[in-house]
């Protein structure tokens, strides 16, 4: 009874979460590739639009697209590993300037990135001059940009759940001779595994979708990540036009993070913790 | 608590043991010594090359503190916290402070470089063909791989060489019949197509003579041309065209007495002046009390709404006996896994008055996004669908960290569902995630995509054509600085400083709230 309820309400949100996607899958597989003839439900079936978009002269999807999985996977799996050793830090470990650290944190986030995107245009003009390799239209240089934000909300999440793992675990370990970094990668990072997986899906799906600074950074073609792309793609006189072929790239960017969803899904499983402290 | 008993024994009791050197230690070291010089290697010769010793030193003191962090046994927490906080600095701290102290400056469009380069700008700017000067034949040579101009003297047939540092008489040239030079010793003329591809080089190079420059005009004549502005060091002001501008510091302008200034200016500290604009400058501080009450509720609505439907389901899900959750968690993360830019642009199409599909769907002719109110429902319902999976996941990880026997306890203990809820389930939820919501709310002030993509800060009233019905301060400020008209860096600075200023204090009210709840300084 309950239970049908839970169905019930759940379902309702689905139906939510679902139709602007069914109206994008509509819109892309509508032959007329044309905003004005897309509806919810489709009104025909071709696969026309994903044709266009791989025969395109003017838009590399194919390349923007391993860009953008090259910069998101890299830049979320080093920013998670540096945010996780500052997580580790801050939650197991006494030291001055730790509570100052925190707030420092937290403030030094509320400042966005991009609200300094005048002056790190500025710096990267340098950089280019200097290390053309580290500069703009590279992929090394927005990961370095990225990761500038990587200690930010993935710290404090981590701290959270980090703290909620006994500290009992790690000091019986330590009290059996394992050093701060076994301790860490042998007892913390296996426990943390669930919230780690989340965390990377976040930072993977905030990554790809990333754009203000990206469309300042990446203004050669070939280097585009497939949001600065996509976005050119549908920009004045292409609005009506390339929506069928706009929609048909809205899913096929949405692959990337389905599936790094789908293959993380186990590790998300409940309990680790518990067991760990009835052990 | 029991570390520190434990370090801090182990430091005052007995010497600190020796320990054994594991292979595991020896490699890390080494491989951290490796990096430290790989980079160093790549990173000092550019900097050597442009004696950019600032740089270098900090280079090289930052190399040092971390080989020797990382080769000592001591500063554990350091080991762990400096190499994100080293990336925080580069890219994000240095940045920020940069913004702030360019909020003090009136650089943006017109005051971009220094007062040399304003008054390079002002003197090149002005140069016009000198009356009576000749037109000379241009043919462009190289001489050691440089480009030369030749010059030819229209009546005299006399050639010169023309180069950045001035003027040379060139002996022995051979003239064609269009005036222009075939041969000359010492120099290689280039065929058209040769010149063609220098055209850009070309067109920069400018030969310096008494009172003025000769340029190239197009590829095969050279003018000389007079400043019809010139800077005078000794009064600090430039003359010509019968005026005279004198240099205020204060604004980084060149001034004549009539008030009026010449367009190219220069960086200066322009103070608290743009501040003040921004109270008291009309078109700004007129609608500024809306736009940020607004502000306000469109960030706290999007946390509470988000929060409330994220954590609904989640619980729902929270079920042993719940079946098929699996399918239901791929299905509510998909507007996650959407890229949000776009279904941000795939939402303001649905909003479409004439063929949008909301008024399709429901059979309504609304203007969503032209209606006062329907545009910030419509933000608002957007920014929930985009947000709500986020805290979907985060709760959903949390309640996974919350070990079930507290909930069973309660339960045993007979305390109703909703009781436990509110009694245990919530407030743990609530450690692990409030400064989440925070920085949720942190996020939401600024949502710039948001806003720019769907309503672009629409609908405009007609009272106030600048600022829009939805216009978040961000919003607003971009297109202040980046919008049409001139750029105004030092201007949008400020605005960023008063946003910072205005979210860091409603943060650090509510995070003294919450943190009675929590030890999160424990």
């Amino acid at each position: 009874m309950k239970l049908a309820l839970r169905h019930a309400y759940v379902l309702l949100v689905c139906a939510f979460a679902l139709f602007p996607i069914l109206f994008v899958v509509s819109a892309a597989i509508n032959p007329l590739g044309t905003l004005a003839s897309s509806d919810l439900l489709p009104n025909g079936a071709g696969l026309d639009n994903f044709v266009k978009l791989f025969g395109s002269d003017i838009y590399p999807f194919g390349r923007w697209f391993i860009n953008s999985v090259f910069i998101a996977l890299a830049a979320s799996s080093a920013s998670l590993l540096l945010s996780m050793f500052a997580a580790y830090a801050f939650s197991r470990m006494r030291f001055a300037g730790r509570r100052v650290g925190l707030l420092a944190l937290l403030l030094i986030q509320m400042f966005p990135q991009f609200l300094a995107i005048v002056t790190i245009f500025m710096i990267f003009t340098r950089v280019t001059e200097l290390y053309p390799a580290f500069g703009f239209n590279t992929t090394w240089g927005i990961l370095l940009l990225y990761l500038g934000g990587a200690l930010g909300v993935n710290t404090w999440l981590m701290k959270g759940f980090l703290d909620t793992i006994p500290k009992e675990l790690d000091e019986s370990a330590t009290v059996d001779g394992a050093t701060h970094a076994q301790v860490f990668w042998k007892i913390i990072l296996p426990l943390v595994t669930p919230i780690l997986a989340v965390t990377a899906l976040l930072a993977f799906i905030g990554t790809m979708s990333e754009f203000l600074m990206a469309n300042i950074f990446l203004r050669d073609p070939e280097s585009k990540t497939l949001a600065v792309g996509m976005y050119g793609m549908i920009a004045g006189d292409g609005r009506n036009a390339n929506f069928g072929m706009f929609a048909a790239a809205t899913l096929l960017t949405a692959v990337p993070t389905v599936s790094v969803f789908l293959w993380l899904q186990k590790f998300i499983v409940s309990g680790l913790t518990a067991g760990a402290v009835k052990g | 608590m029991s570390l520190d008993v434990r370090e801090a024994a182990e430091v005052r009791s007995t010497p600190r043991p020796r320990r054994e050197l594991t292979t595991a230690f020896v490699v890390s070291r080494i491989a951290v010594l490796a990096v430290a010089a790989a980079i160093l290697l790549y990173a000092v010769p550019p900097l050597v090359a442009a004696e950019s010793w600032v740089s270098l030193t900090l280079l090289g003191l930052a190399s040092a503190v971390i080989g020797y962090l990382y080769l000592t046994r001591r500063f554990v927490p350091a080991k762990y916290l400096v190499p994100g906080t080293l990336f925080l600095i580069a890219f994000q701290v240095f940045p920020v402070l940069y913004t702030v102290s360019t909020s003090f400056t009136n650089f943006g469009d017109g005051h971009r470089g220094d007062k040399a380069a304003a008054i390079t700008a002002i003197e090149t700017g002005s140069v016009r063909q000198a009356p009576g000067s000749p037109e000379y034949g241009l043919s462009a040579a190289l001489k050691d791989d440089a480009l030369v101009f030749l010059l030819v003297d229209p009546k005299t047939k006399q050639v010169q060489a023309g180069t950045a540092d001035g003027l040379a008489p060139v002996q022995g040239a051979k003239l064609g019949v269009t005036g222009k030079v075939l041969e000359a010793p010492g120099y290689t003329v280039l065929k058209t197509q040769e010149a063609a591809a220098r055209a850009k080089q070309i067109a920069e190079l400018a030969v310096p003579t008494q009172g003025g420059l000769i340029k190239a005009n197009g590829l095969s004549r050279a003018v000389e041309g007079r400043a019809a502005l010139a800077y005078d060091a000794a009064c600090d002001c430039v003359n010509g065209n019968g005026d005279t501008w004198k240099a205020d510091e204060s604004q980084g302008y060149f001034v004549n007495a009539k008030g009026e200034h010449l367009a190219q200016g220069w960086q200066v500290n322009v103070g608290l002046a743009n501040f003040a604009r921004v109270v008291t400058d009309p078109t700004l501080s007129a609608h500024f009390l809306g736009m940020f009450t607004w502000n306000v509720a469109f960030a706290l609505l999007s946390v509470l709404a988000t929060f409330a439907l994220g954590m609904s389901v989640a619980l729902a899900l929270h079920h042993p006996r719940m079946r098929g959750t699996k399918i239901y968690r791929i299905v509510l993360i998909l507007p996650y896994a959407m890229p949000a830019f776009a279904m941000l642009l795939v939402w303001r199409d649905m909003f479409n008055r004439d063929f949008g599909l909301i008024n399709n769907l429901f059979g309504l002719d609304v203007d969503w996004m032209g209606g006062m109110v329907s545009a910030k429902v419509a933000v608002i319902l957007v920014n929930l669908w985009l947000g709500f999976p986020y805290m979907f996941l985060v709760t959903t990880g949390a309640l996974q960290a919350i070990p079930r026997e507290l909930t069973e306890a309660a339960s045993i203990d007979g305390a109703p569902p909703s009781y436990a809820f509110r009694k245990v389930t919530l407030p743990l939820l609530l450690v692990a995630l409030s400064p989440l919501l925070i920085s949720s709310f942190a996020f939401n002030f600024n949502n710039y995509n948001a806003i720019a993509l769907t309503t672009d800060g629409g609908p405009f009233p007609a009272d106030s054509p600048t600022v829009g019905g939805t216009d978040l301060l961000i919003s607003y400020t971009v297109r202040l600085a980046f919008g049409t008209g001139s750029a105004q860096f030092g201007l949008a600075a400020t605005m960023s400083v008063f946003i910072f200023a205005i979210v860091a204090t409603i943060s650090a009210i509510t995070f003294r709230r919450t943190r009675k709840q929590e030890d999160v300084y424990a």
